[in-house]
């Protein structure tokens, strides 16, 4: 059980925060532009699932896996969108995502009041929080 | 236990055959007074929600019959427009029908030639090496399985989130394809899929997984 990579984007499709801990291959394009490739994907994706989806959608995308990895996806009412992928048999991979919005972000970017939530997030609190919370996930404990 | 659909892509991104299978109906009536409290606007020859939600009632949904009387268009069924009726306060206590709309053809060509960049960039952008495209996609309401064969044709199956076995499900369309389109001496490769043989037995198929699960197929 691995935990690979983190993007967050605010609502206008600007990264604000990545992280990395496993991720043994990169896509081969700069971090730029590798997460304007990731929020077009999801852009589509989302607007693919609303309309194959044959009942009226809720959440909408959730989630998709590969054979090697899984990508999973929450996007708050506020238009702020988390995405982490794991390996593929991760459990509860959205508890954990709640969990950074409404725990780490919530806690030590909102509520900090010299941040400007357009910008990308630079605060090293956040950094160690979010390690913190990444680590304590049983599925990496377990693995470690 | 529900299939809501099945689609075959060939390997250069076209939809060659598509299937619905079991797509529930999601229509619902209400009963409003004046001034109507949603949003409507006329396009692509439909009358559809724009703004507004209530009771089932959801933005996209399509206007299908006022006070019991079928709507094509905006056209009512004796000739009256749709929209003026409802502009009309004496027209009040109106019941108006709306329902999900269904998916053209051309729409299912849209989203199926649309899936194929979707699946290439998952695999570009895999933080693992050597990662396939995407093999399950989910939803809150259903799950897309997908299976790409060696030659690149695609075979997808949207199903409830709930069901299992579905990679089993899509060998054995895999197998029907190859037993009954391409040994179709009539069938040419990268053409829609019109075998009557093929949609017999698929729909032989999917029945008998509806009645007695995947793995007794």
């Amino acid at each position: 059980m691995t935990i690979h990579n983190l993007y967050i984007f605010d609502k206008f499709g600007c990264l604000l925060y990545y992280a990395e801990w496993n991720r043994l291959k990169s896509s081969g394009i700069t971090r730029e532009e590798e997460a304007k490739l990731m929020y077009g994907m999801l852009f589509s994706l989302k607007s693919f699932v609303s309309k194959i989806s044959p009942l009226d959608t809720k959440k909408g995308f959730v989630c998709y896996k590969t054979n090697k990895y899984a990508l999973h996806y929450l996007e708050t009412p506020t238009g702020l969108k988390f995405v982490l992928n794991t390996d593929v048999n991760a459990q509860n991979v959205r508890d954990l995502l709640h969990q950074i919005y409404s725990k780490v972000y919530v806690e030590y970017v909102v509520k900090n009041p010299v941040v400007n939530l357009r910008d990308p997030i630079k605060s090293e609190l956040f950094k160690v929080k979010l390690d913190g919370m990444i680590k304590q996930f049983p599925a990496v404990s377990k693995a470690s | 236990m529900v299939i809501y659909g099945v689609y075959i892509v060939s390997k250069s991104g076209g939809l060659i055959f598509n299937h619905d299978h079991n797509v529930p109906k999601i229509e619902n009536e209400h009963t409003f007074s004046y001034p109507l409290d949603i949003k409507l606007v006329y396009e692509n020859k439909k009358v559809v929600v724009s703004f507004g939600q209530r009771e089932g009632i959801m933005v996209g949904h399509v206007l299908t019959a006022a006070n019991g009387m079928p709507v094509t268009g905006k056209q009512l069924d004796d000739g009256r427009d749709v929209l003026e009726v409802i502009e009309n306060s004496e027209s009040y206590p109106l019941t108006l029908k709306f329902s999900r709309p269904r998916m053209t053809t051309n729409e299912k060509i849209f989203l199926a030639s649309m899936f194929y960049p979707l699946f290439a960039i998952a695999s570009q952008l895999s933080p693992e090496p050597k990662s396939s495209g995407i093999e399950v996609l989910e939803a809150d309401t259903f799950k897309l399985h997908c299976f790409q064969t060696l030659t690149g044709v695609k075979f997808m199956v949207v199903a409830e989130p709930s069901q299992t076995g579905v990679d089993l499900l899509l060998k054995k369309i895999y197998e029907l394809y190859a037993d009954f389109a391409l040994k179709n001496p009539f069938y040419s490769l990268e053409m829609p899929v019109r075998c009557e043989l093929f949609d017999s037995n698929l729909q032989t198929l999917l029945e008998q997984i509806e009645k007695t699960g995947i793995s007794n197929v």
